[in-house]
């Protein structure tokens, strides 16, 4: 189970297509009561039942904090994923009842900041939402860099210029509009936070340049969601009942150990936040570590896994569960 | 020699490191006293740093010891002062006009990288960026728990408290709010039962 988050049941309430990509869906409480409160930049998790099949994924919530009526994400559809969002897009109607996890923020604003400069690109701009509600609520000083495809696919673009003018600006690449993000870090106010969300290129991007740029590390802040990804399958045996469990080929380790009844940590199911962090009886074999949670050290020592989005392939893979 | 190995405390304590240059787009440097030294060393070894660094410094009883050797670093910017409540408006300003890219070293006694501290924490900057080095005296600001007076460069425990007289225990309890070590009154229990006072780390 997800450590400290309880399950809430919730309604479809309203399914939005917001662009030809991004599909954006309500939910509000099946027994009417009011929805737990999170701070921008948090996440929930969606249970799907797709058939045999229980997918858990992490999405953004992008509604106002301050709304406890429900909660708001969007979802861009990948043709390619493992299936979570295309079973969003066309399994999930108005009227289905489903369960979320508690919120849980592992991107949230630090409050301390003069002065919140934020960078998305394309879905990537789902946290922000929240974020810009709730310092728009609380007088805080931000700025928004918004990397788009086109206006077409610019999720929410236009709604955010509409209402916040020049402190949000908008870039498209089909009009090869880029960010200029040598001159943006340049000319900040000393106490500006750095918030970065969207694809893995550009938050390397974007903490790279801070870094050469003087930024210290603790005022740059980066979400980045891993879907686990596919694999050759693998045996893993738990070292407390010796219990071999088969994690498949489109499956997570983690996945695999909750499909065999094994009530393991979990929190961000992206190799992010820690909670599932697992200790290595033994090995024979390789470690494919995906996770950005493991320092390098860590990895090539080889005595820890995080079962959420990492990978082994040998002959034998002994964890401490 | 100006450095001094505290030993290891509680939590609370603060811990200083060695200043050494960072990439950065401007360099801040605060130091007061044998905290001239630690400049002096950086500048040593990274003499194409100094350039673009903006010092702060408070010779305190060093007098004019370090004063000219600061001045051949050749620091972008050099000011002395005779306090450090003469030479807060300019760390205050230079902090306020600073831009995001700026590096900041403290270096010095305790009271003095505290309350510079203090003032970068309030300009925004994060405390875990900020770097710090302990040259010279281990005399402490000290807060007592009873008047909340604070008394500067104290370098005995137990003291007589400057603002209420009472007598002090120095802790290593230490306040990033404050900038000050805690003091609490020794003799509570038996007033007049104060046992002989001595120099800290001695």
């Amino acid at each position: 189970m997800s450590a400290g988050t309880r399950k809430l049941d919730v309604t479809v309430t309203e399914v939005v297509e917001v662009n030809d990509l991004v599909k954006r869906f309500r939910f509000e409480r099946s027994d009417g009561g009011e929805m737990p409160t999170f701070s921008g930049g948090a996440h929930t998790v969606v249970e799907m039942k797709d058939g045999d099949i229980t997918r858990l994924n992490p999405y953004s919530l992008m509604s106002d904090p301050r709304d406890r009526k429900c909660f708001t994400i969007s979802v861009r559809r990948d043709e390619t994923g493992r299936g979570g969002s295309l079973f969003m897009h066309r399994n999930v109607k108005p009227g289905d009842r489903m369960t979320l996890s508690f919120p849980v923020n592992l991107f949230s604003l630090d409050l301390r900041a003069k002065k919140h400069l934020m960078i998305a690109g394309g879905i990537g701009i789902t946290p922000f939402l929240a974020q810009i509600r709730q310092l728009d609520a609380t007088n805080g000083h931000f700025e928004l860099h918004y990397s788009v495809r086109t206006a077409a696919l610019g999720s929410y673009a236009e709604e955010l210029k509409a209402q916040y003018t020049d402190r949000v600006h908008v870039y498209h690449d089909d009009r090869k509009e880029a960010i200029d993000l040598a001159a943006l870090l340049d000319g900040q106010p000393l106490g500006t936070h750095l918030y970065v969300c969207g694809p893995k290129g550009m938050i390397d991007w974007v903490c790279r340049t801070a870094e050469a740029h003087g930024w210290p590390s603790e005022a740059v802040h980066y979400e980045e969601f891993l879907a686990p990804q596919s694999g050759k399958p693998f045996t893993v045996t738990l070292a407390s009942s010796g219990r071999k469990i088969e994690v498949g080929e489109h499956q997570s380790m983690l996945e695999a150990l909750e499909a065999a009844g094994v009530d393991a940590p979990y929190l961000c199911r992206g190799g992010a936040c820690g909670q599932c962090e697992t200790d290595v009886v033994s090995h024979d074999g390789n470690f494919v570590h995906r996770d950005h949670w493991l320092t390098d050290d860590q990895k090539a020592c080889g005595n820890k896994i995080m079962p959420c989005v990492s990978r082994f392939e040998g002959r034998s893979l002994v964890i401490d569960r | 020699m100006s450095r001094f190995q505290f030993p290891k405390s509680i939590q609370s304590r603060p811990v200083y490191g060695t200043l050494s240059a960072r990439t950065g787009k401007a360099h801040l440097m605060v130091a007061d006293a044998e905290g001239a030294e630690a400049i002096l060393d950086l500048a040593a070894a990274e003499p194409a740093l100094m350039a673009r660094v903006h010092v702060i410094y408070i010779p305190k009883d060093t007098g004019t010891t370090y004063v000219e050797r600061l001045r051949a670093a050749a620091p972008a910017q050099l000011y002395v002062g005779p306090s450090f409540a003469a030479a807060q408006p300019r760390l205050r300003k230079a902090l306020a006009d600073a831009h995001m890219g700026l590096q900041i070293y403290l270096a010095g006694t305790e009271g003095l990288i505290g309350l510079a501290m203090q003032d970068a924490i309030a300009a925004g900057f994060p405390d875990g960026a900020i770097q710090t080095e302990h040259r010279g005296s281990v005399a402490r600001r000290v807060q007592c728990v009873h008047c909340k007076g604070i008394t500067e460069d104290v370098s005995q425990s137990p003291f007589v408290c400057a603002h209420c007289g009472l007598n002090l225990f120095v802790r290593d309890h230490y306040s990033r709010r404050h900038a000050a070590f805690q003091g609490v009154c020794i003799d509570a229990e038996d007033p007049g039962e104060v046992p002989a006072s001595e120099g800290l780390y001695q």
